[in-house]
């Protein structure tokens, strides 16, 4: 396959300008801690890469922790083998670049281990049925055990940098919310009532909470109450640590050192949910550290003679295929250009990191150094 | 194969792919393409899902209650809750049903028993299919991971759940889904490496732990077949140069010339890309497609889902009837 493409200097509308390229350079070379989020399908993970591999470039220790890259991305980084440990990216660069996959259960039976009081209570939590199901279902839970891995990384000094990839959401506050939630989760009032009976008479717990309990098991089965007890039960005790661990990370997301780079592709329905990614930021008062818009479509000839057709070229019909390919692709890249202009109005001041996109997908090494050049000089 | 024929090959269609690959512009199009046939179409919108209504040129996000799109195209939103609160209310709960749905028993009920939303939700659809709504129910699924969960659930509590309304309920919603008659999944994915991959993943899934019928692939956003793109920009100026239409010397500055090969360069590498993965996806994948091209729109509203609705009526057209190979 040939690996041409625009090159940056040709797509018009994304002609660097060197204060923005200053301020996207100070997200790797100055913050320790960078959340890369946005909606599905825009590219987080190959701008989380990016990211790091620039900070790496810049001489820091970095690591990325991604969350299901694709496979060939996952190759590149060398992260498919051992999942939820860095792994050190070879390269040729002054700093280190290490890479990680979420492992979102193995990071909650590391939590589990951490506040058990006992190897006994692990076991017991570990071998639940509702726990084991946990990770999977519980809505927020994946989105808590990146954030979960991002304070044990960033907390164990190892790195001068870590950047966490996000799992795809729509809304910026399951995001910030996710350490509440799971808390929530464990707090809930009608299993904590599930709790009284085995030190008091089942009369005590309340006529409203049976008639719920009878219900859930005539629906659902009496072994799924059982299981709940039991598990509510199990993590008796541990409520206090998760909560403080929660608290803490909850924390670290809300620190204004923690810079916050939303990705959206230039497709209107991308940039619109980033729009409503970025207007929820901003209602918890979370500034947007860097936009960075992925995939865009470049234009071709910068100068006006140069994109526009010389007169007398009607005249030749051997022509007008290249004319008519050449106008087509800058009219989408004028509109996509445009597509963000409102989206980098709301995030201002924040610079805009714009990648282009080229005549291939970017999966290897060189696709990433690739993406790094267009963004940081 | 004839339209008419591909959309009365079962009751449900279950639109399903990687984020962002357009499922619910998809969507939209097989429901005006149904519904051009002469077939009415109940449109479903699951949780976490939008955009169907301004892809039918209106404005606002569905409700509980359906609301007529166009024509006879109908839509309405579904959520767990909502299909919580009727389930029970169907079971004669009415009293407790408000409460559970709203006092997050839901979430540790659906810890306890992963997919028992799922199954609720499908087993609302399969009510609605039983009752015919519509000849049609097209449903927006959720991103293909989720999709994947969603729909090996049932599956997962037949197996698991002794007895009980709830295994009668998956057992139902099981039935649905392994019966193509009745209910098909189609994926749609991209021209790119990582929504064929996962397209191919999925269905290899779908087929295994869901037991679906899968339906042709739609491979969304086509780059067109470049025409007259051949040789080099330098080439076909020089060689028209030379011969000089009617005695004249064309001029055309250099400057114009690159960005004519820059252009000409970019769109061949694009159009391998794309070409290269619906290849890999006919490898590696046994199933028709429906190539649907690229639209050059700003958004897709009601025009864009009409192109789209004759340009997959059109590739439906040249699919092979089953059976006939």
């Amino acid at each position: 396959m040939s690996s041409v493409s625009a090159s940056a200097g040709s797509a018009g509308s994304a002609v660097p300008d060197l204060a923005e390229r200053a301020a996207l350079a100070a997200v790797v070379e100055d913050r320790s801690v960078v959340v890369c989020c946005g909606s599905g399908g825009v590219g987080k993970t190959t701008v989380s890469a990016t990211f790091a591999l620039a900070a790496a470039r810049a001489g820091r220790r970095a690591c990325v922790v991604t969350v299901d890259p694709a496979r060939r991305l996952a190759d590149a980084l060398g992260v498919q083998s051992l999942p939820n440990t860095p792994t050190e990216v070879a390269g040729e660069w002054p700093g280190h670049l290490f890479a990680l996959m979420l492992d979102s259960k193995g990071t909650f039976d590391d939590l589990v281990q951490r506040y058990a009081r006992t190897p006994e209570q692990a076991e017991s939590i570990l071998a639940n049925r509702l726990y084991q199901n946990l990770a999977g279902a519980l809505s927020g839970t994946q989105e808590y055990m990146a954030m979960e891995k991002l304070y044990e990384l960033v907390h164990s000094d190892e790195f001068d940098i870590v950047v966490v990839d996000t799992p795809p959401t729509r809304n910026a506050l399951d995001l910030l919310d996710a350490p509440r939630r799971l808390t929530r989760f464990l707090e809930n009032r009608l299993f904590r009532a599930l709790l009284v009976p085995t030190r008091m008479s089942l009369r005590a717990v309340g006529m409203a909470t049976q008639a719920l309990l009878r219900t859930i098991s005539k629906v659902a089965g009496a072994e799924i109450v059982q299981d709940a007890v039991a598990f509510f039960q199990a993590f008796e005790g541990m409520e206090d640590g998760f909560r403080t661990r929660a608290t803490a990370v909850h924390d670290l997301l809300a620190d204004p050192a923690t810079a916050y780079v939303l990705v959206t592709s230039a497709r209107p329905d991308a940039v619109e949910e980033a729009g409503f990614f970025a207007s929820k930021l901003s209602e918890r008062e979370v500034a947007v550290a860097a936009l960075v818009v992925n995939r865009i479509a470049p234009s071709f000839g910068t100068a006006d003679a140069a994109a526009s057709p010389p007169p007398g070229v009607d005249a030749v019909p051997e022509l007008e295929p290249l004319e008519a390919n050449l106008a087509e692709l800058n009219v989408v890249a004028a509109r996509e250009a445009a597509s963000y202009a409102g989206l980098a109005a709301q995030v201002a001041p924040a610079p805009i990191g714009r990648i282009p996109l080229f005549g291939y997908d970017v999966h290897e090494l060189a696709g990433l150094e690739r993406a790094a050049d267009c963004l940081f000089g | 194969m004839d339209v008419g024929t591909f959309c009365a090959q079962s009751h449900v269609l279950v639109m399903a792919g990687k984020g962002g690959v357009g499922k619910t512009t998809m969507s939209a199009a097989v429901a005006r393409m149904a519904a051009d046939v002469g077939k009415s179409v109940l449109i479903i919108e699951l949780e976490g899902k939008s955009g169907i209504t301004a892809a039918f040129g209106r404005e606002g996000d569905l409700g509980y209650d359906e609301e007529v799109l166009g024509g006879s195209v109908r839509a309405r939103r579904l959520t767990p809750d909502d299909a919580l609160v009727e389930y029970l209310e169907d079971h004669g709960l009415k009293r407790v049903s408000k409460r559970l749905a709203h006092s997050g028993v839901l979430d540790v009920v659906s810890t306890a028993i992963p997919g028992i939303r799922d199954v609720l939700v499908l087993g609302k659809i399969k009510q609605l299919e039983r009752e015919r709504v519509a000849d049609l129910i097209v449903v927006d699924a959720p991103a293909t991971g989720h999709a994947i969960t969603f729909l090996t659930s049932a599956r997962g509590m037949v197996d698991a759940a002794r007895g009980g309304p709830l295994r009668t309920q998956a057992q139902d919603v099981v039935d649905l889904l392994s019966d193509p008659a009745r209910c098909r999944v189609m994926l749609v994915t991209l021209p790119e490496e990582l929504p064929v991959s996962e397209t191919i993943e999925s269905a290899y899934t779908l087929e295994d732990k869901a037991g679906v019928q899968l339906g042709p692939v739609i491979v969304n956003a086509c780059d067109p077949e470049p025409i007259g793109l051949d040789r080099p920009a330098a080439e076909v100026v020089a060689a028209t140069a030379r011969v000089g239409s009617g005695g004249m010397t064309l001029e055309v500055p250099p400057a114009h010339v690159a960005a004519l090969e820059e252009a000409r360069l970019f769109r061949l590498a694009r159009h391998g890309v794309s070409a290269e993965q619906v290849q890999r996806l006919s490898r590696e994948l046994p199933l028709p497609h429906l190539l649907v091209p690229s639209i050059d729109a700003p958004r897709i509203g009601l025009a864009e889902t009409l192109v789209l609705a004759d340009a997959l009526a059109t590739a439906v057209t040249s699919l092979v009837p089953e059976g006939a190979t």
